[in-house]
């Protein structure tokens, strides 16, 4: 009698999740795999598109490379990606690229009585103290920027995400724009041959490390060292101004790319404004230009369009940084060469 | 079949037969068919099958790492093998720098766990009051249980900050200006590298060598120690001359064993080693381990691409080392008894027994 009454509740358990699941399937749904930065805006997004009576969502923050994996083979119905892929290979798996939302890395350093966006630094001095030229804080190429701040002499700990990651990928591209040494020899990707300092893994391990170790640096997410409140940095920006990293600075960066390149692959990072934070990136979204199912297909941009209407609130909340309005329209645009079989536009509209 | 057994089964069948009502001639009547019959077959074939299933499927995995990784073989040859460059924009990789670093933490985790463990199983063999054996045996084994990122989360956020603002500045300016073993005191005092990695290491095998030792001593026979204590020996004495030598080639075995662990090891190791693809002669420098590196680089690798191929010739590097650390473990494992009784009785009934093991 007992044992009846445990198998029947285990039973109904079991069946509960999977009756759930039938009735969402019922109405739209989408899936999408890829990137860890843009997941909880994603994730927002998807809880509030879901509300207003939009496709359900089911993304998974597999990584960056994972997500450009997973919609080659054609496992979700898009796949999202920080780094952009090229046009070759755009070409080549018949995929359509466009942003969604961007975000802004920003350097954290631990120095003693350093205040938050009190040190000054230039994209060369970041360069050359990941590169190993610059070693100690009191060193002269520092000291000249800030003036009135007594730097000790102290070792710098450079602190770089360990894993491979789209946050490593922004972040040696400004390294990469501002200084031919770092170009030349080490170069851009999702990781790299870093000539000194220590790894650590994730946002989280490093803002950790740098957190306990005096005289360290290191990057992250602007969101991330918000919450965390990390003692971030100015930067000089190719205007030759020092700014500090606010939404503000963030938004004139992404106003001032140039958005007409082919596959958006704009470069937003040093753009040339007065005001504009210098390390500011889009992330991507990949759909197949050919899709299986054109249902589907209409889904996923259902899903973006309403994110792109109504989401802008939900990701300045999250620190990140809407599109431009006249961004959103030509991405708008972009998608009426997705078409079904009968070569007619999945989207119109 | 002994002559006794047509007897007792009879007797055993009579008492079915008073249990279910049939009578000893039925159910008799239906044994010699049973014997013979599709149960065993089949039986057999299950087993066999479950048994088979265990080498396909070890077979299956060293093929997929070795056909996933031979592009990077191809590509660098044997030098793969002890190249330190790891440059993923230029695509030039090589194990160097990892399989350094899985060899030398996994050696430093041993040479600190080794006497610990070989204290603790003292402890509990001949030393601790009989009360105390129970609860320090059952923490070592809870040891064992604790899941390794919770090793790795604890050695991030405390060992770790601990190493870097009190051990290592100690150290460092303490030994860092003795001549030669100087060399391996260096550097900033970040608290990871490959010294913490293998501390954070030697306390996740403890608990193996710990209880293989304790097993070990054990099995000495309590004979051999009390002649010795009535020949006037101390506990020290003992322990050094008639346990040891008696115990030696498990206690080794559990040392293979642990080295096997610490080998393979992947989360506490990467959150404390550093993770930096460079040879340093410091202990206190950053590095880098096979697992840990395929655990960090596999999320952001492209399908197809060399780095991939690269990162599955590291698993199969390390499925390589910790076979051969296995294979010479399971030939210390041997259980002392077996060895000494299996050539005068080859053929006996208990050899079935033990060969599960070997």
């Amino acid at each position: 009698m007992h044992r009846r009454f445990l198998l029947l509740t285990t039973a109904a358990v079991l069946a509960a999740p999977a009756l759930h699941g039938a009735r969402a399937q019922s109405g739209a749904s989408i899936t999408g795999a890829g990137a860890t930065f843009p997941n909880p805006l994603y994730q927002k997004w998807a809880e509030a598109a879901k509300a207003a009576g939009g496709p359900a969502l089911n993304y998974q923050s597999v990584g960056s490379g994972a997500g450009q994996a997973q919609i080659r083979n054609r496992t979700v119905d898009f796949g999202a990606s920080d780094a952009p892929m090229t046009g070759e290979l755009l070409k080549e798996n018949k995929l359509l690229q466009f942003p969604t939302t961007m975000g802004a890395l920003v350097p954290i350093v631990n120095l003693p009585g350093v205040a938050i966006d009190q040190l000054k630094l230039t994209g060369d001095v970041l360069a050359d103290i990941y590169l190993g030229n610059i070693t100690k804080w009191n060193d002269a190429r520092i000291a000249e920027l800030n003036k009135g701040l007594d730097l000790p002499n102290l070792a710098i700990a450079p602190i770089y995400r360990a894993d491979g990651s789209g946050t490593t990928y922004v972040w040696v591209s400004y390294l990469s724009a501002v200084s031919p040494e770092w170009k030349t020899k080490v170069g851009v990707g999702t990781s790299v041959k870093w000539p000194v300092g220590n790894g650590a893994r994730g946002n989280e391990g490093v803002s950790a490390t740098v957190r306990n170790t005096h005289g360290a640096i290191g990057y992250t997410e602007n969101a991330y060292a918000l919450q965390s409140k990390l003692t971030t940095t100015q930067l000089r920006n190719k205007a030759g101004q020092f700014v500090t990293p606010t939404p503000a600075s963030f938004l004139a960066a992404a106003a001032g790319a140039d958005w007409s390149v082919p596959n958006f692959v704009a470069n937003v990072i040093n753009t040339g404004g007065v005001t504009s934070w210098p390390i500011v990136a889009p992330t991507f979204i990949l759909v197949p230009l050919n899709p299986a199912d054109a249902a589907r297909a209409t889904n996923v941009f259902r899903f973006f369009d309403w994110a792109f209407t109504h989401g802008d609130a939900a990701a300045q909340q999250l620190e990140y940084i809407p599109l431009p309005d006249a961004v959103k329209q030509t991405v708008r645009a972009a998608w009426r060469r997705v078409q079904d079989t009968s070569g007619k536009p999945v989207w119109s509209s | 079949m002994a002559p006794g057994a047509g007897h007792e089964r009879q007797a055993g069948l009579e008492l079915l037969n008073v249990m279910s009502g049939a009578t000893a001639r039925d159910i008799f009547d239906q044994a010699p068919a049973r014997r013979g019959g599709w149960g065993d077959a089949i039986f057999a074939a299950l087993c066999h099958a479950a048994g088979g299933f265990v080498l396909v499927l070890l077979g299956g995995i060293i093929l997929t790492l070795f056909l996933g990784g031979l592009p990077a073989f191809r590509a660098f040859g044997v030098g793969f093998l002890w190249s330190t460059e790891w440059d993923p924009v230029q695509e030039i990789f090589g194990a160097g720098v990892s399989i350094y670093g899985t060899v030398v933490t996994a050696m430093l985790a041993i040479t600190m766990a080794v006497p610990l463990a070989f204290g603790i199983a003292v402890t509990l063999t001949h030393l601790a009051p009989v009360w105390m054996r129970g609860p320090i045996g059952t923490a070592v084994e809870l040891l064992a249980a604790v899941p390794s990122i919770i090793y790795g989360m604890w050695g991030f956020y405390f060992v770790v900050p601990f190493m870097a603002n009190t051990i290592q500045p100690i150290l460092i300016d303490g030994l860092g200006g003795v001549a030669i073993i100087g060399s391996l005191f260096q550097g900033p005092p970040f608290g990871t590298g490959i010294f913490t990695a293998a501390l954070i290491l030697a306390i996740m095998i403890l608990p193996f060598i710990a209880a293989t030792a304790r097993d070990a001593f054990n099995q000495v026979p309590t004979v051999h120690q009390e002649s010795a204590y009535a020949l006037g020996c101390t506990t020290t004495e003992v322990v050094r001359d008639v346990v040891l030598p008696y115990a030696n080639t498990a206690v080794a075995g559990g040392v293979m064993l642990g080295l096997g662990r610490a080998l393979g090891e992947t989360m506490a190791v990467t959150f404390v080693i550093g993770n930096a693809n460079r040879i340093s002669t410091s202990l206190f420098a950053s590095g880098n381990t096979v697992a840990s590196q395929m655990a960090l680089e596999f999320g952001e690798t492209e399908t197809g691409s060399l780095k991939l191929a690269a990162l599955l010739a590291l698993g199969f590097m390390l499925f390589v080392i910790s076979f051969i650390v296995l294979a010479l473990s399971r030939l210390l494992l041997r259980p002392r008894s077996e060895q000494a009784v299996r050539k005068p009785r080859a053929g006996a009934p208990r050899e079935a027994e033990p060969s599960i093991t070997r």
